[in-house]
Order: C-alpha cells, then sequence, then structure tokens
C-alpha cells in the first residue's frame, strides 16, 4: 500500500471518529432534556392501528411484543476477525506478533523471548497460510556495519526458536536492517533497548 | 592523473586543456614533469610561503570578476589542505596593489612580506568559458616555477587541477583536489511506506572532496548504504534492499547504467562491498551460505564468485590492503567484532589487528607511503576513530569522545580520511587528517552515513 493510501485510510478513521463523537454528544443531549423535564416512567404507546386493509375488515390486534433481556453472546474473538479480516498494512501497524528484545551486542534469546516467541508461534500455527519477515535491528551504540550482521543473528536467533516449535522455515525469512531504522530516535537506554529486537512483518496472508 | 581528467572532464561535462608553455623536455627524458623549471623552497624547516593574490580578470564583465575570485578562493582552500605550503594572511596581501598582468608583478613588496613565491593568474573571458593563465614565480629570483593555461566553464574544477599539479610538480605529492566523497543521506525526507512507524530512504550521494556539488545518484526509494568508489572513480558499488533483502549493486553513475552484482534465489543477503585495487573484482559479506555472515569474492559483472572464509562466526565489513594481497575484515569469534587480515585467497589463520579496545569495526587501508589502519573503536557509550601502524602496531587515537565516530576511509594520498560523526548533531560526514588536525565538515544536511574516498 502506498504512503497515500495510508493517508487516506487515517483521513476516514478520523472523520468516522468525528461522526462518532457527534452522535454521542446528541444522545447525551436527548438524555439531559428528557431528565430534565422529569417526564414519568415510559408508557410503551399503542401499537398505531392498523392500516385499512383492501379488503376494508379489521384484523386483530397484533399480540405485544415480547420484552426479553437481549441475550449476551460470547464476545467475538474482535482481535482476532480484525488480524483476520485486515490489510497487511494493517495487520502489521497492529504487530499481532510480538518482537523480541535483546541485550547490547547480544543475539541470546532471554526467558522472557522465548515466551514472546511462543505466543508468537501459536499465532503463526491459527494462521498457517502467513509468511512472516523477522527483520533483526540494533541500536546506535554498535557501529553501522557490524551492526548489519549482528541483526541477522538476531533474525535468525528469532527464527530458529520459531521453528524449534514447529513453524516451518519456508514461512520465515529473515533482514537485517542494523542500527538504520531505529524505532525510537532517542538517544538513551529507553531508546536503545526498543531498538535492539527482533521485529515481525507479515507478508502474505 | 589521466583518470582523474577524465573522471572530471565526464563529471562536468567539459573539458581541460592543460598546455604547459614552457619548453617539453625531450622525449628521452619522460621521467622529468615537464614543467618544472624551478622549485620554490622555504626556510629550513618551513614550508614554502606562498602569496596567492586574487586571479587578475583581464575581462571586466561581472561573470569573469565572479570566476577569478572563485578560482582564488578554491586553489588557497585546495593548496591550505595539504599543509605543504603556508600563505601569507589575505589582510596582509590586500596592502600590495594589485597587479594588472604579468608585466607589473610587484616581486620587491612580496619579498619584503617574506614570500617565497607568488601564484598570479588572469582570467579571460571566452565562448563557453574562461581562459586561465596561471604562473608560480620565485619571488627572490623571478624565475617562472609553473607555467600553465586553461579553458574551461567551471572554474572550481580549474581551481582543483591547478592545485593538482602545483602539489605534484613542486611537491612530488599526489593531490586530491580532484577527487570526490560518496556517503548515504535521508536528507530528501522520503519515507518507506507500509510499514508501522516511520522509516526514512537512504539514497547514495556524491560530492567534491571539498564538500561542494553534492548529488544524488540512486533513486532506489529504499535503503541505500555502504557505497564504496571503483577505483577508476567512474562506478559506486554499494547495499541496495530495493529487492527486498540486501544485495550488490554498481551504479556507473556518469552511464546512467547499473549491475546487480548478487540477485537470485539462494543468494541470501549481501553487505559491504569492496573493491579490489585493480577494479575487477568486489569482496563483500554475505549470508547466501546459510550461518552467520562470511566473506566472498565475486568479479565485477557478478560471474566468478568464491567463498573466502567458512566459520561459524560473523566475518564482514571486508577492505583489500593496497597491494591486493590481503583483505582485512571484522570477525565477532572471540564475542565482540575485532579487526583481523587474510591473504586475498582465504588461505591462512585470520590474524588479529585489534588488541586495545573492546569492540572493532570498519577498518580502511592506507594508501603508501604510509602503511596504517584506521577504524572505529568503541571507547565508551559512544565510538572513536583510531589508527594502528601496521609496522609497528602502534595505535594512536583521532576523535575522543567528540559524539560517535564511525567509519574512517582515507584519501587517496593518505594524508587525510574522512568519517561520520555525529558531533554537530545529526550524523555527518567529516574530514580531518591523519594526525588528527583540520576538522573539516562535508554535509550538512539530514543525517550522512558511511563515507568513501575516491581514488
Amino acid at each position: 500500500m502506498t504512503r497515500d493510501t495510508m493517508n487516506m485510510n487515517d483521513v476516514a478513521r478520523r472523520t468516522r471518529g468525528s461522526a462518532w463523537g457527534f452522535s454521542i454528544t446528541v444522545l447525551l443531549l436527548l438524555f439531559a432534556v428528557g431528565c430534565h423535564k422529569k417526564t414519568p416512567p415510559v408508557v410503551r404507546p399503542l401499537p398505531p392501528p392498523p392500516p385499512p386493509t383492501a379488503q376494508g375488515g379489521q384484523r386483530p390486534p397484533a399480540p405485544p411484543e415480547p420484552v426479553n433481556e437481549p441475550t449476551v453472546v460470547p464476545p467475538e474473538p474482535v482481535a482476532e476477525d480484525k488480524i483476520a479480516s485486515s490489510s497487511l498494512d494493517d495487520l502489521n501497524r497492529n504487530s499481532p506478533l510480538k518482537p523480541v528484545f535483546f541485550a547490547l551486542d547480544s543475539d541470546a534469546l532471554t526467558a522472557e523471548n522465548q515466551k514472546a516467541l511462543e505466543e508468537d508461534a501459536s499465532i503463526l500455527k491459527r494462521y498457517a497460510t502467513w509468511t512472516v519477515t523477522i527483520e533483526g535491528h540494533c541500536d546506535e551504540r554498535g557501529t553501522a556495519e557490524y551492526n548489519l550482521a549482528l541483526g541477522e543473528r538476531r533474525a535468525v536467533a528469532a527464527r530458529a526458536y520459531l521453528v524449534s516449535l514447529g513453524i516451518s522455515a519456508d514461512r520465515l525469512r529473515t533482514v537485517s536492517y542494523g542500527k538504520e531504522f531505529p524505532f525510537d530516535p532517542g538517544h538513551d537506554e529507553a531508546a536503545w533497548s526498543k531498538n535492539r529486537r527482533a521485529h515481525f512483518v507479515v507478508t502474505a496472508k | 592523473m589521466m583518470t582523474k581528467t577524465i573522471l572530471a572532464a565526464a563529471a562536468a561535462a567539459l573539458t581541460i586543456v592543460a598546455i604547459p608553455r614552457a619548453q617539453q623536455p625531450p622525449a628521452s627524458q619522460p621521467q622529468q614533469p615537464s614543467e618544472i623549471s624551478t622549485t620554490i623552497i622555504g626556510e629550513p624547516g618551513a614550508p614554502p610561503r606562498l602569496a596567492l593574490p586574487d586571479f587578475i580578470a583581464i575581462s571586466k564583465d561581472g561573470e569573469t570578476v565572479a570566476i577569478a575570485k572563485t578560482i582564488t578562493e578554491v586553489l588557497r582552500d585546495d593548496l591550505e589542505f595539504e599543509r605543504e605550503f603556508s600563505f601569507i594572511p589575505k589582510d596582509v596581501m590586500a596592502t600590495v596593489p594589485p597587479a594588472t598582468g604579468f608585466n607589473d608583478i610587484p616581486f620587491d613588496r612580496w619579498r619584503e612580506l617574506n614570500a617565497d613565491g607568488v601564484i598570479v593568474g588572469t582570467v579571460e573571458k571566452q565562448t563557453g568559458g574562461v581562459r586561465v593563465q596561471v604562473r608560480l614565480y620565485n619571488v627572490r629570483t623571478r624565475a617562472v616555477a609553473f607555467p600553465k593555461e586553461y579553458t574551461s566553464a567551471n572554474a572550481r574544477l580549474i581551481a582543483h587541477t591547478i592545485s593538482d599539479e602545483i602539489h605534484k610538480s613542486q611537491r612530488a605529492l599526489e593531490g586530491v583536489a580532484r577527487t570526490k566523497l560518496t556517503f548515504s543521506s535521508d536528507r530528501d525526507g522520503e519515507r518507506l511506506g507500509g510499514t508501522i512507524e516511520q522509516r526514512e530512504v537512504k539514497e547514495i550521494y556524491i560530492a567534491d572532496y571539498d564538500g561542494e556539488n553534492q548529488k544524488r545518484v540512486t533513486i532506489g526509494r529504499t535503503l541505500n548504504i555502504t557505497p564504496r568508489w571503483s577505483p577508476d572513480a567512474r562506478s559506486i558499488a554499494y547495499t541496495s534492499y530495493r529487492r527486498g533483502e540486501p544485495q550488490i549493486f554498481v551504479s556507473h553513475i556518469y552511464q546512467g547504467t547499473m549491475d546487480e552484482v548478487t540477485k537470485g534465489p539462494g543468494s541470501g543477503q549481501n553487505w559491504l562491498p569492496a573493491w579490489s585495487p585493480d577494479g575487477q573484482r568486489i569482496c563483500f559479506s554475505s549470508t547466501r551460505g546459510g550461518g552467520p555472515a562470511q566473506l566472498y569474492v565475486v568479479n565485477r559483472d557478478g560471474s566468478g564468485l568464491r567463498r573466502l572464509t567458512s566459520d561459524k562466526w560473523v566475518n564482514t565489513t571486508p577492505t583489500w590492503s593496497p597491494s591486493g594481497n590481503q583483505i582485512a575484515f571484522v570477525s565477532d569469534r572471540t564475542g565482540n567484532p575485532q579487526i583481523y587480515i587474510i591473504s586475498a585467497d582465504g588461505a591462512g589463520t585470520p590474524q588479529r589487528i585489534s588488541t586495545s579496545e573492546s569492540y572493532a569495526d570498519k577498518p580502511s587501508w592506507s594508501p603508501p607511503p604510509y602503511n596504517e589502519i584506521a577504524y572505529t573503536a568503541r571507547t565508551g557509550p559512544g565510538n572513536d576513530i583510531k589508527i594502528v601502524d601496521m609496522a609497528t602496531r602502534v595505535v594512536r587515537q583521532i576523535t575522543f569522545g567528540e559524539g560517535t565516530n564511525e567509519s574512517p576511509t582515507w584519501a587517496p594520498n593518505g594524508r587525510h580520511f574522512a568519517f561520520m560523526s555525529t558531533r554537530s548533531g545529526k550524523e555527518q560526514i567529516f574530514t580531518i587528517d591523519r594526525l588528527g588536525k583540520g576538522l573539516k565538515q562535508i554535509t550538512k544536511t539530514g543525517n550522512n552515513q558511511q563515507p568513501d574516498w575516491s581514488r
């Protein structure tokens, strides 16, 4: 998807947002007006008289509408539906697959990394048609040149663990960006720790 | 010299004609530079001291006057860059009445100011540019050391050529005034689409060695990094992500054509091309074998691929020795990256070069007469540039924690190197001499990284 289309989507989303806001405002206003008038409890109005029929005869009044509590339906797997239906860009923007973060100069997977990758593996098992690019990234303290290889080491470490969990290696491509695409442009450990990562991008559904 | 002239001519799409006015030496003495009739020397232990009054505009139109001024300024900058001469200060020179040509040069005034030599130039308008005559005089003997004539429309290129020829004839030095830098830049502010965060496109740029004439030479709209000049300075090899995975490309920047040196299924990720000194082969780092990146060598047209290293460690960031017999590279076999050398055919055990830091990368091997490797060293939270003398293994540090400093690349005469530094805020290219003097900022727009200096 091009940048232009993304911008249009953004506009559409923003427009939709303001429409919702407007509707909510109207509802609140109506509610306020209702309260002010202190109207008595609602009396269900009688059904309007049936229109005269071609036969001209009168029908018995319709039976009262049943008043039931709406049935609570277990929540839809909303996120999953969104995942299934959204475009790749939307999908990747919402990051269904968790990145894993590394220590300085390291490609070693921590227990926390392994937990994240296990969750990623279960998503990849559920969406068995997905193919994924694992991007390796580094922080700015390493050098631009070596970081290309270190980023690859990180991506490969993440892929190897996913493969050990039963994900086919064919579905997992790796690419290293070294320190060329920092997620956080800051120059402190808070930024660096976000930038030392293996990051997942879904490339086909 | 021939290469540089060809490059310069092609780059500017103009022709420079250098016509030595001194008599040509007999053909039986090819070793003798043709134009040397005298050499300007200074006081013992001091560089020759030169006067460089403004070039004289023979044509009085504004354009010619401006060209004369530009040539004077650029020539002075070029000559000062190598520090082979000292100059009479501009304000002192301003007290000397200007000559109107070669016939009324105030030699006695220059002699009073303790000049050893004076450079006098005239600029005359002619069709398609200017005609420039230059002479370097010995102030004491009034002998002409350097009589030359040039025609061109490119004032800066005329000045660069004069500088290189004066350095060559007077100091036996190969000047770098007509060399160029290439680097990767995000200055266009273009962004890649379709990702969760903002990613800047990076393109390959070139610039004159002094930072002038910065031009973009790729339109990849992707990540284009680690550019390297071919030895003839007509092509640039670089790493491009335009096919998704990083591949080695060669752009022939004066022809507008491009070769894909690595491509196709199974080629893996490929980074950091480095030309052999003869320009026939490219060494690079690739993951094609599975496992960590290893060194490979390929012919410049993509044929004849050969693997140089085969181990379980990262082997990357290659550079050739000036003779082409050895390759310096970076390996993390001790845990962190360090610099090693192997023979260019890959035989033998890698020999470790960097020993004084926990992390070292991006070796750049200086040309003769020096035999040094400049590299990036981790010195604290950031990196600094260090240089190791290959004969003594003595290491000297050049930068000291002003921002982070990376990716040194030698000028072709080994007297300066360019590098990336964040000392002024963003990532910018700087040049500095081999002893750490004369820092000069080359780029100012956007982030600029991974410089390489042409021959």
